[in-house]
C-alpha cells in the first residue's frame, strides 16, 4: 500500500516536472524557431486534437469513419464565420451578397472554438441517428459519403460560406499556448473518459456488441455519444486549423484530410491515447520533412526534376510496412505510464552492461 | 403457493416456415435451479434467445417476477432492458470483451446499475458522488472477482485467461448486473468430468450466494440430473416432457429423442 502511494506521488511529480519542461519549451520556440517549424508544431497539436477525436470513435468505439474531414470543415467555417469582422465580410462576398443575419455576427475566439465543437457535434449527431445502425464498411462509406456533402454543400451555400472562394484573413488566433492549451483540455477529458468505466464501456461495445447489449448497455446511444463526442473533437480541431491557416476554401477539407487522420490514428495504434499524441507527432513531421523528395535534385551534372507528390507515394510505402510488420501500430492498445518508460530504461541500461 | 419468477405463456418463434420454437410454456418457481434440455437443433438457444430479447416470439410473451412481487411482461423489451429488469445471461461460445482485462469486464456488468453519468468523470473534484460510485464499483468487482476464484486474473486481458476460468468470468460479469435471474447457456460445454463436479457445486452455491433463480440449458446429463429440480425437455421446438430429472430419466419420448426409437422400446 506505502509502495503504490510512494509510485502515485513519483509519477506525479514526474509529469509536473515535464509539463513544466515543455512549457519552457514553448516559451523558448517562438523566439528562436522561423515561422515554418513554429507552424509544424502548431500542427502537431491540432493533428493530435483531430486524431484523439478520431480514435474516440474508431479505435475506442470501434465504428470505422471516414467522414472527419466534414465536421473539421464545419467547424472551421463556423469559428471563421464568428471571429471575421463585419468589414472583412462586406469586402469578401463577391459573388453573392453575404445572408443579413450573419454579416454583423462577431465573437471572441474561445466563443467561436466552442460554437465550432458544439455545431460540429450536433452534425455528428444528426447524422449518427441513421447511419450508425450501420456497421464495419458499411459505416466508413457513409460517413465518407456525409462528408462529401457537407464539402459540396459549403460550396454551394454562397451567401453563408462565400463558395469555392472560401474564407481569407482569419486572424491567426491560433497560437502555441492556444493550440497546446486545447491539447491539454482535450488530453486530460479523453484520459478521464477512458480510464472511467465510461471508458470500459465504450470498449465493450467495440469487442462484442451482443455482449455489451446482454449487460444492459445500450450500445446504439453509446455510439451516438461516441460519435458525437468526436465530432466535437473534429470541430474544434478545424477551428483551430483555420485560425492557423488564415484562409480556408472546401477544397482543404477533402478525403486526403481525413486520411492523414487516419494515419496518425492508425500508426500510433487504434485504442491507445498515447498512440494518437506519438502519430501525430510522426505523421505531422513526416509529411513536411519528406517534403525533400519532392524538391529539384542534383547528382554530378544531372538534374533530376522534383516530382510533386513524390512524397505521398513515399508515405504509402511507410504506411504499408506499418501495416505489415506492425499492425496493432507504434503503442498497440497500451498506454504511457511512468513506471513502463522507466522499466524500459532500466531494461535498455541492464542489456547495455 | 408457488411464487414464480419467470412465466413462459404458449412462446412460438419462427422464422419464415421454420418453427424454431412452437407453444413453449415453462413456469419457473422462485429461487430454484432448472433446466432446459434436448438434443442439437432443438430451439434452447433460440427460447433463451427470446427470453433475453435478442429474438421477438411470433406469439405468446413471457413474465417475469421480481423478488419483491413485482411482475412485468419481459416480451418486446430490447435485450439491455431486459437485462436492467434482472435477468443475466452467458453464452454457449463465450463471449467476453477480449481486449480488455478480467475486472474491466465485470465493471462493465456494473454499468446497468452506476447512476452517474459519463460527463460527471470528465473534471475532477467537482462530482465527488460519482467518484464515490466509480471506487465503489472497482471495489465490489474485485470482491466479485475473489469469491469467484479469479483474483489472480484481474488485471490480465480476458482472452488470455485459461477456459474454465473464462466461464467463470462470463458468470461473474453476469452477476455483476446484480441479475435476480441467471441464464446459463451449456456452462459445462467443453469441461472434463472434474471441472463439471465442481461446476455443479458452483451452480448451487450461486444460487444461495446471490439469492438468484437459475435456468440452465446443458448437454452433460450428470450437470443436468445432479444440479436440477425440474428439467424441461425440447425436440423440434416443442416440448416433449417436463418434471423432476427423476422422471425425465425414464420418460420414453425423452429417451427416443435422444437415442431414436428402438433404444425407448428395448
Amino acid at each position: 500500500m506505502i509502495a503504490a502511494q510512494d509510485t502515485r506521488t513519483r509519477d506525479n511529480a514526474l509529469t509536473l516536472v515535464s509539463v513544466g519542461l515543455f512549457c519552457v519549451f514553448l516559451w523558448w520556440v517562438p523566439n528562436n524557431l522561423d515561422g515554418y517549424k513554429l507552424r509544424i508544431i502548431n500542427l502537431i497539436a491540432i493533428n493530435a486534437i483531430l486524431g484523439l477525436s478520431l480514435n474516440l470513435i474508431y479505435g475506442m468505439t470501434g465504428m470505422f469513419s471516414l467522414g472527419h474531414a466534414g465536421f473539421m470543415a464545419i467547424g472551421a467555417y463556423v469559428s471563421a464565420l464568428l471571429v471575421l469582422t463585419p468589414e472583412q465580410k462586406v469586402q469578401m462576398w463577391i459573388l453573392e451578397p453575404i445572408a443579413p443575419w450573419l454579416a454583423n455576427i462577431h465573437t471572441p475566439f474561445i466563443a467561436s472554438l466552442l460554437a465550432a465543437g458544439v455545431i460540429a457535434a450536433f452534425f455528428g449527431w444528426l447524422i449518427s441517428l441513421p447511419i450508425l445502425r450501420l456497421g464495419g464498411d458499411y459505416l466508413g462509406i457513409a460517413t465518407l459519403g456525409f462528408s462529401e456533402i457537407i464539402r459540396i454543400l459549403i460550396t454551394n451555400f454562397t451567401p453563408i460560406t462565400n463558395g469555392s472562394l472560401g474564407l481569407k484573413g482569419i486572424p491567426s488566433h491560433t497560437t502555441l499556448w492556444m493550440s497546446y492549451g486545447c491539447l491539454a483540455i482535450f488530453l486530460l477529458c479523453m484520459v478521464r473518459l477512458m480510464r472511467s468505466n465510461f471508458g470500459n464501456v465504450l470498449r465493450a461495445v467495440r469487442d462484442d456488441e451482443i455482449a455489451a447489449r446482454t449487460m444492459g448497455i445500450d450500445t446504439f446511444k453509446m455510439r451516438v455519444l461516441a460519435f458525437t463526442l468526436g465530432c466535437f473533437g473534429g470541430g474544434v480541431g478545424g477551428a483551430l486549423m483555420g485560425n492557423l491557416i488564415t484562409t480556408i476554401d472546401p477544397k482543404m477539407f477533402m478525403i486526403t484530410q481525413t486520411y492523414s487522420l487516419l494515419m496518425i490514428v492508425v500508426v500510433g495504434g487504434l485504442g491507445s491515447i498515447t498512440g494518437s499524441i506519438v502519430g501525430s507527432i510522426l505523421v505531422t513531421t513526416m509529411l513536411e520533412w519528406l517534403r525533400i523528395v519532392e524538391n529539384p535534385v542534383t547528382i554530378g551534372t544531372f538534374e533530376i526534376p522534383g516530382i510533386p507528390g513524390m512524397r505521398m507515394v513515399i508515405f504509402s510505402l511507410l504506411l504499408i510496412a506499418v501495416i505489415i510488420f506492425r499492425r496493432e501500430g507504434i503503442m498497440g492498445m497500451r498506454e504511457f505510464s511512468w513506471s513502463w518508460l522507466l522499466g524500459l530504461g532500466r531494461k535498455r541500461g541492464g542489456a547495455a552492461k | 403457493m408457488t411464487q414464480y419468477a419467470l412465466t413462459v405463456n404458449a412462446v412460438t418463434l419462427r422464422f419464415g416456415g421454420l418453427v424454431a420454437v412452437n407453444g413453449l410454456s415453462m413456469e419457473i418457481p422462485m429461487g430454484s435451479i432448472v433446466g432446459l434440455i434436448g438434443p442439437n437443433g432443438a430451439g434452447k438457444t433460440s427460447a433463451f434467445n427470446v427470453i433475453t430479447g435478442f429474438y421477438q416470439p411470433s406469439e405468446g410473451c413471457v413474465e417475469f417476477t421480481h423478488r419483491n412481487g413485482h411482475t412485468e411482461t419481459i416480451t418486446g423489451l430490447p435485450p439491455h432492458r431486459v437485462c436492467a429488469a434482472g435477468l443475466a445471461r452467458t453464452f454457449q461460445n463465450i463471449r467476453l470483451f477480449a481486449n480488455e482485462t478480467a475486472l474491466e469486464n465485470v465493471m462493465v456488468g456494473s454499468y446497468v446499475r452506476q447512476k452517474g453519468r459519463w460527463w460527471m468523470n470528465l473534471v475532477p473534484y467537482v462530482f465527488r458522488a460519482a467518484e464515490a460510485e466509480q471506487a465503489e464499483i472497482l471495489k465490489n468487482s474485485m470482491t466479485l472477482l475473489e469469491r469467484l476464484g479469479l483474483a489472480e486474473y484481474a488485471h490480465a486481458p480476458a482472452s488470455s485467461l485459461p477456459y474454465g476460468a473464462q466461464r467463470r468470468l462470463e458468470i461473474a460479469r453476469a452477476l455483476a448486473t446484480k441479475p435476480e435471474f441467471l441464464l446459463l447457456d451449456e456452462p459445462a460445454a467443453g469441461m472434463n468430468p472434474q471441472e463439471s463436479a465442481r461446476l455443479l457445486a458452483f451452480i448451487r452455491q450461486l444460487r444461495d450466494d446471490f439469492d438468484l433463480t437459475i435456468l440452465l440449458i446443458e448437454h452433460d446429463m450428470k450437470v443436468v440430473m445432479g444440479v436440477c429440480e425440474h428439467i424441461w425437455v425440447l425436440d423440434q421446438g416443442t416440448l416433449i416432457a417436463q418434471g423432476n430429472p427423476d422422471q425425465i430419466k425414464s420418460d420414453p419420448r425423452v429417451i427416443e429423442a435422444y437415442l431414436g426409437k428402438e433404444a425407448a422400446h428395448a
